[in-house]
């Protein structure tokens, strides 16, 4: 018997609670990260100007909100405190977890606003703050419909780097056949049928032929740039006026709703492909979660041995899962050519496949966690153009990496280790 | 006796050369090339067009479709290997894809998938080219320190990827395609301030690299020292990764990282040391775009679009020559003939050169499937032996 009590665990304070190493380490990282900002906000205090002024109306909108103005220096100040208390506060770790989350997102608003402060005080135009907001969903619209088709193959346990090929494909197969019928509806199903030859191809060469899913997407990436840019420069660039002259995709005010202020403009002015992705990832939260064609999914991509063992198909699962992917991941690339230009050019998707994938992978393979991650992504971009217009002291080169940059930031520091569903990217063999 | 002898080096050479890829292989090029010509058959209007004819005068369509297919794959056959200027022009496309071939290859069998090498080579050419044409040094030495510069950049640029994966844990695939764009937004940057920009000028463009820091050539061809110091880095590679600790370390990693960290190996430091070579590799095919001499002797001065796609191209050279240097040379010499010969095609046959993207596509693919180009060509399953594929090691599910 032994002489020595065991301390209760219960009753020790969150101080001394035993933390894992990798705990420890993402805390210490977090902690460093948040410090390192509150210190650069300190060094931006004195660069700041007078008066930072935030428009919180389009110049046309119906109903005007007053410009706010906010004093340059306290205002940055203050953020700056904010994330300095909070760095030290995961660095000290006394906190729970509870309030350590809550002063993580305090850190995180207070670098924002304190960030926005110091770019726009002191300029000759205020900060356009429903500009800012409806543009961070039209950018994030075609990273929410891949991420989406990202999480339903991934989730069946197919790796997907091939979001980027669907993209392009579909882009193209849309820009053509709107060109020739002039008619939306049409040039959006091409968009999901274009999608969905590029899935297919995905499903075959992984599902039936084994193939390495990760060198798979790489090629299939390949294909999709060379296959679209041979037949743009052979057929389509010759007669542009014919096969590229796609109709655009307009704004549609839902009646009632858009006339809001800010929110109006912001959520209910967009155009039809945005009102899709909102709905998409209700309807994939739904299929994943709430139908028993979602839970076989999961299965399959968690433990296809046991999915088999109870009668799934195992394949077959796989097969619609990616299939699903394809149609939303055609959609995503129908708004490149519909939604900005009318048309296509080569190679026009410009790596946002790849920026799907990273929302994806950031939000952990879950859809409502990835499409924060592609408005998250979205807000930094649109960010980032807006100071471009506002003439701040950063180059403008710097303010186009930030996204990027934002990115690494986000999964070296602050996501930390994510787990992807057991079985992705393993081919199944039935015994 | 003499068949004997013949059976006898046959199977001798048997051991060494993988005969039945070396099949698939041919075949996968067969199949990719008559895609090809099926493409640009259906995507001619005036070849189609003939076809109408096709039961009434097939030799109308059949002719047209030979005329077109067959102008197309001389053009693009004359100008890789017809001749030793093209030859050259092939060695001088394949030198940088073999090397950033070498480093995707590199990571790869460490566990790593690498889709950096795009970012890297940029940074890598940046800094040869500002050395090359900022710096004024002795012949030889300028030369010497220039591709230093390059690849020590292309080490950082990849090592960041390393230190993430290592200490935070952080996917190397999104931090490496993050680098790319954070790369390429360096150079946009750097092409705008006095270090980088040439004096008088408006356009994002660097100075002429100083005429010490060019990399030699044979006279009136495209060879250049690039071409050389490929096959010296494959070498090396291939001493690296058989003949040392450290490239045992890194298989066994890639391997299983669970098995090597009981070994007693250090899984963080061998992705560290991976990223560090391989980002360095790549910084050399950055270093060749900066410093190779172009067809008028001089190399093509800095600009956004200097390297080209070449960090995409190598991740499908390091497939095909299935992560091995020997195989990442050939395959490099493969697509770089391909490249020199897509040029020649577009401007002698009217045909993309867009088409050998293509069949650089459909050539990964087919060889990575090899259960397809069995079900194509059935006479090859006969020989039972067992299907492998390529599979480098690594992957999103890690």
């Amino acid at each position: 018997m032994t002489t020595t009590r065991p301390e209760p665990v219960t009753e020790r304070p969150a101080s001394t609670r035993l933390e894992s190493r990798e705990d420890r380490t993402h805390r210490l990282s977090v902690g460093v990260l948040v410090l390192v900002v509150g210190v650069v906000l300190v060094v931006l205090t004195a660069s700041t100007g007078d008066v930072a002024r935030f428009a919180l109306s389009n110049a046309f909108d119906e109903v005007q909100l007053p410009t706010l103005g906010l004093p340059g220096v306290p205002v940055v100040v203050v953020c700056a405190l904010l994330c300095l208390l909070a760095g030290v506060g995961f660095l000290v770790g006394r906190l729970s977890s509870r309030v350590r989350t809550l002063a993580g997102v305090v850190a995180g608003l207070a670098f924002l606003l304190g960030f926005l402060t110091w770019a726009a005080a002191g300029r000759d135009l205020p900060f356009p703050v429903s500009n800012q907001l409806s543009g961070t969903l039209t950018l994030a619209t075609p990273l929410v419909l891949g991420a989406l088709c990202g999480v339903l193959c991934e989730r069946a346990g197919v790796v997907n780097v091939s979001i980027e090929g669907q993209f392009l494909s579909a882009a193209f197969t849309s820009a053509v056949v709107g060109s020739i019928t002039n008619s939306i509806p049409l040039a959006l199903l091409a968009a999901v049928v274009g999608g969905l030859v590029m899935a297919a191809l995905l499903a075959l060469f992984a599902i039936r032929y084994k193939v390495d899913q990760v060198v798979l997407g790489v090629v299939l990436n390949l294909l999709a740039a060379g296959l679209t840019g041979f037949v743009f420069d052979q057929l389509v660039q010759p007669s542009s006026g014919d096969l590229n002259s796609a109709p655009l995709l307009t704004p549609i005010p839902i009646p009632g709703l858009s006339a809001l202020p800010l929110l109006g403009p912001v959520l209910f002015e967009q155009n039809a492909l945005a009102y899709l992705a909102i709905a998409s990832v209700l309807v994939v939260w739904f299929l994943l979660f709430r139908t028993s064609w979602g839970l076989r999914v999961r299965a399959v991509g968690e433990h296809p041995e046991a999915a088999d063992t109870v009668g799934i198909s195992v394949r077959g699962i796989r097969w619609s899962a990616v299939l699903v992917g394809g149609v939303f991941g055609g959609l995503g690339g129908a708004f490149f050519s519909l939604a900005a230009t009318g048309s296509f050019t080569k190679e026009m998707t410009v790596g946002n496949g790849f920026i799907a994938l990273a929302a994806l992978i950031m939000g952990r393979w879950h859809p409502v966690w990835a499409t924060l991650m592609a408005l998250f992504f979205g807000f930094v971009t649109q960010m980032a153009s807006q100071l471009q217009t506002l003439n701040t002291p950063m180059p403008s080169q710097f303010l186009l990496v930030l996204p990027y940059v934002a990115t690494i930031i986000a999964v070296a520091g602050l996501i930390g280790k994510v787990r992807a569903p057991a079985a992705d990217g393993v081919p199944y063999d039935k015994p | 006796m003499v068949s004997e002898l013949l059976g006898w080096v046959l199977r001798r050479l048997g051991r060494w050369v993988p005969w039945r890829d070396v099949l698939i292989t041919a075949l996968a090029f067969v199949l990719a090339f008559l895609v090809g010509a099926v493409l640009m058959i259906v995507s001619d209007p005036a070849v189609v067009g003939q076809y109408a004819y096709l039961f009434t005068a097939p030799q109308l369509p059949l002719g047209a479709s030979w005329e077109k297919v067959s102008s197309a794959y001389a053009a693009l056959v004359a100008g890789s290997v017809g001749g030793w200027v093209p030859l050259t022009e092939t060695t001088a496309q394949a030198a940088p894809l073999i090397c950033a071939g070498l480093g995707v290859g590199l990571a790869f069998r460490a566990g790593l998938f690498n889709i950096g090498a795009q970012g890297q080579a940029v940074v890598g050419a940046m800094a040869a080219a500002w050395v090359g044409f900022s710096w004024h040094l002795p012949p030889g030495i300028h030369l010497v320190v220039a591709v230093t510069f390059g690849m020590l950049a292309g080490a950082v640029w990849g090592g960041i990827a390393g230190v993430l994966k290592a200490r935070a844990g952080a996917h190397e695939v999104i931090v490496t395609i993050m680098l790319n764009y954070i790369a390429t937004g360096l150079l946009a940057f750097a092409l705008t301030t006095t270090a980088f920009q040439r004096p008088g000028r408006a356009d994002p463009i660097s100075p002429v690299v100083d005429w010490n820091a060019t990399m030699p050539r044979l006279e009136g061809s495209r060879l250049h020292l690039g071409f050389v110091l490929a096959l010296a880095a494959a070498v090396l590679v291939w001493f690296l990764m058989e003949r040392s600790v450290a490239g045992f370390t890194i298989k066994s990693v890639g391997l299983n990282p669970h098995a090597a960290r009981t070994a007693g190996m250090s899984v963080s430091s061998s992705t560290v040391l991976a990223m560090l070579i391989a980002g360095a590799l790549a910084g050399l095919a950055g270093v060749q775009a900066a410093l190779g001499p172009n067809v008028s002797g001089t190399p093509t001065p800095l600009s956004g679009g200097l390297v080209g796609s070449i960090g995409f191209d190598a991740i499908t050279v390091a497939l095909l020559g299935r992560s091995r240097p020997l195989g990442t040379v050939l395959a490099g010499l493969l697509f770089g003939g391909l490249h020199a010969g897509g040029l020649a095609m577009q401007s002698q046959a009217q045909t993309s050169a867009e088409l050998t993207t293509v069949l650089q596509a459909l050539i990964v693919l087919f060889v990575a499937a090899p259960a397809l180009v069995t079900t194509v060509v059935p006479f090859l399953k006969a020989r039972r032996a067992p299907l492998t594929g390529t599979t480098p090691t690594g992957g999103l599910s890690s």
